[in-house]
């Protein structure tokens, strides 16, 4: 180096100056490189034992004949638990698996039903709730920070508020809705199968409207105000400025909260678990597989459950990812 | 239509939304000043105020335990979180390596795993680790959701810094953790604080882990705590204690999300991740 450099006419200082800005550069990226790995190691050791080798041990799981008094002795059977048919002699036979299990398409429709109806009247409305939120008015931010409040109350606290305002003697929802007329003798709405489900979509839709809201109105206050402007002068119905000019500017902003809330309520457990316990008409994938781990003994069925979860959720995440063109570069958006 | 109407209307929508927000919460305050036979009559303004039910939840039984319990467990769990993210999300955000785009990917990845499909694997190891039943387990369980959220929110934010903030660093020869430290730390405190503050909120709100890793009813945290209390009787549910747990557990949340509010909404939107 120190010959390389000696060599090279004093003059000439930007040639200089180059090569060794290269030579310097290539040094320091080594430097970063490596301390890029080491930054990122722990990290990714922590994940790795968290979320990686349990997953591969639930599925794995659901390929044994796992107890929960028995996990270690597990025993490798293939994919008995999902598909299993027994031969009973003579032509006649018999399907067995969660594949077969009416309980557990009960628990699919269950979390299906849950999700697509929760989140399309959370997405519209959050979508009015933004609207709101997104005009100039006094006392915005005090609405704006009422909003916040269900979002921080936690899941379980909110089960138990909703369950003592929905009781069926003593629960204010009845005495408000006997009150204005809309029924004439109070509901069981945890207990009775026809409102069971209605119950937990409307705490959810209570406890995370505020979410879907907030997502929007990012989404909203990304929208120049000329282009309000431009179609006041014109003189355009409010109405159609809202259908064909807002509606399509913030439709990724839409589109972002309704996956990730999509995504949420097809994982759906706690609300479901302490709500409405031990109610076919709520049951969901979570709360089938917690059961069949935990309470029914039937560690290796629950871990089956589980995995399919798992799967239907991984396949929706690639989708989004594909539709949403997601940034993964790390670069700037 | 007349200005006044549409006006009307629209203040109208607006304490619409005020009151659906809010009544809940309050009611459940109402209802945790009731004691005795109260509970049993519907009031919509405040007409009782005892606080025999806040006596009763936080000197009987272990109440105050699972407070503590919940304390360390959300503390402990933000400090590890954010302590590796910050410099995972320097790594992440900075630095040009092959393969960035496809860690970024696992960890959006793990960030929306159900948590159902880890419990088997994670029980399994709880129980093998001799945590089961203890904090720990909850501690560690809890990184799958709080670790891929800080590390994604913070990459975002430092993502979005000038190039010219370390370049003097560099150029005075300083390593990595020396920048991260001395340059990054110190402009990082309002994303700190904004993803410590929602990775807390999503600790001290869990319920599946705590659920299934302890049995015990002293080393439970707040909300299984809550879920599980019951009265004397299987028929006699204590409203009036549980919305005084209820109370006790959300008011801390409700004014620190109050605080924080503008930081929150934009770490909620940067993040696009649930807290």
């Amino acid at each position: 180096m120190a010959n390389v450099s000696t060599s090279i006419p004093p003059t000439d200082k930007s040639l200089r100056m180059e090569t060794e800005g290269a030579k310097l550069k290539s040094d320091l990226s080594r430097q970063r490189l490596r301390s890029a790995w080491l930054f990122l190691t722990p990290m990714i050791l922590v994940l790795a034992l968290v979320a990686g080798w349990p997953l591969v041990k639930t599925i794995w799981f659901s390929l044994t004949n796992a107890s929960l008094s028995n996990l270690e002795g597990a025993e490798f059977v293939g994919l008995r638990n999902y598909w299993e048919y027994v031969d009973y002699g003579d032509g006649e036979g018999e399907y067995f698996g969660l594949l077969f299990d009416p309980q557990w398409w009960n628990a699919v429709y269950n979390t299906v039903y849950y999700s697509v109806i929760s989140v399309t009247i959370e997405t519209i409305l959050g979508l009015a709730f933004a609207l709101v939120l997104n005009a100039e008015f006094k006392g915005r931010s005090f609405v704006r920070a009422a909003v916040l409040i269900p979002w921080a109350i936690p899941t379980i606290v909110s089960a138990k508020m909703w369950a003592w305002m929905m009781n069926d003697q003593f629960g204010i929802l009845n005495d408000m809705l006997m009150a204005i007329g809309i029924l004439s003798s109070p509901i069981a709405w945890t207990a009775d199968p026809d409102t069971a489900m209605w119950a937990v979509i409307i705490v959810d839709v209570w406890k995370t409207t505020p979410f879907m809201a907030l997502l929007i109105l990012a989404g909203l206050q990304m929208v120049p105000g000329d282009v309000y402007e431009a179609a006041k002068i014109d003189g355009i119905h409010p109405v159609k400025v809202f259908w064909k000019v807002t509606l399509p500017l913030i439709r990724p902003a839409i589109l972002v909260a309704v996956i990730f809330r999509a995504l949420d309520a097809l994982r759906v457990f706690d609300l479901i678990y302490v709500l409405t316990p031990n109610n076919t008409q709520t049951k969901s994938m979570s709360v089938f597989a917690q059961e069949n781990l935990f309470q029914f003994d039937k560690f290796a069925y629950g871990s089956a459950a589980s995995t399919l979860l798992f799967l239907v959720i991984a396949f929706i995440t690639l989708f989004y990812i594909k539709v949403a063109r997601l940034d993964l570069s790390g670069r700037g958006k | 239509m007349p200005y006044v109407v549409k006006r009307a209307g629209f203040y109208a929508l607006v304490v619409f939304i005020v009151l659906f927000s809010i009544f809940p919460f309050y009611y459940a305050i109402l209802t945790s000043l009731k004691s005795g036979t109260a509970l049993f009559r519907v009031n919509y303004l405040p007409v009782d105020f005892s606080l025999a039910n806040y006596t009763d939840v936080l000197t009987n039984g272990v109440f105050p335990l699972n407070i503590l319990n919940s304390v360390i467990v959300a503390v402990t769990v933000v400090a590890i979180s954010l302590f590796l993210a910050v410099t995972a999300a320097y790594a992440l955000s900075r630095i040009n390596f092959a393969g960035r785009g496809l860690l970024l990917l696992t960890i959006l990845a793990v960030s929306m795993f159900p948590q159902i499909a880890v419990l088997a694997g994670l029980f399994e190891m709880v129980r093998w680790a001799g945590v089961y039943n203890t904090l720990f387990s909850l501690i560690f369980a809890y990184m799958i959701f709080t670790l891929p959220f800080t590390v994604w929110v913070l990459t975002t934010f430092m993502r979005d810094l000038p190039i010219e903030i370390e370049e003097a660093a560099i150029v005075d020869g300083a390593s990595p953790f020396t920048i991260v430290m001395r340059v990054f730390l110190p402009l990082m405190w309002p994303a700190l604080v904004t993803t410590g503050l929602l990775a807390f909120i999503a600790a001290w709100n869990e319920f599946l882990f705590a659920l299934t890793f302890v049995s015990n009813n002293s080393t439970r945290t707040v909300p299984v705590a809550i879920a599980l209390l019951s009265g004397a009787s299987e028929q006699e549910i204590p409203w009036g204690t549980i919305m005084a747990a209820s109370v006790i557990v959300t008011v801390p949340l409700i004014v620190l999300v109050l605080i924080f509010q503008r930081k929150i909404i934009s770490g909620l939107t940067a993040g696009g991740v649930k807290g």
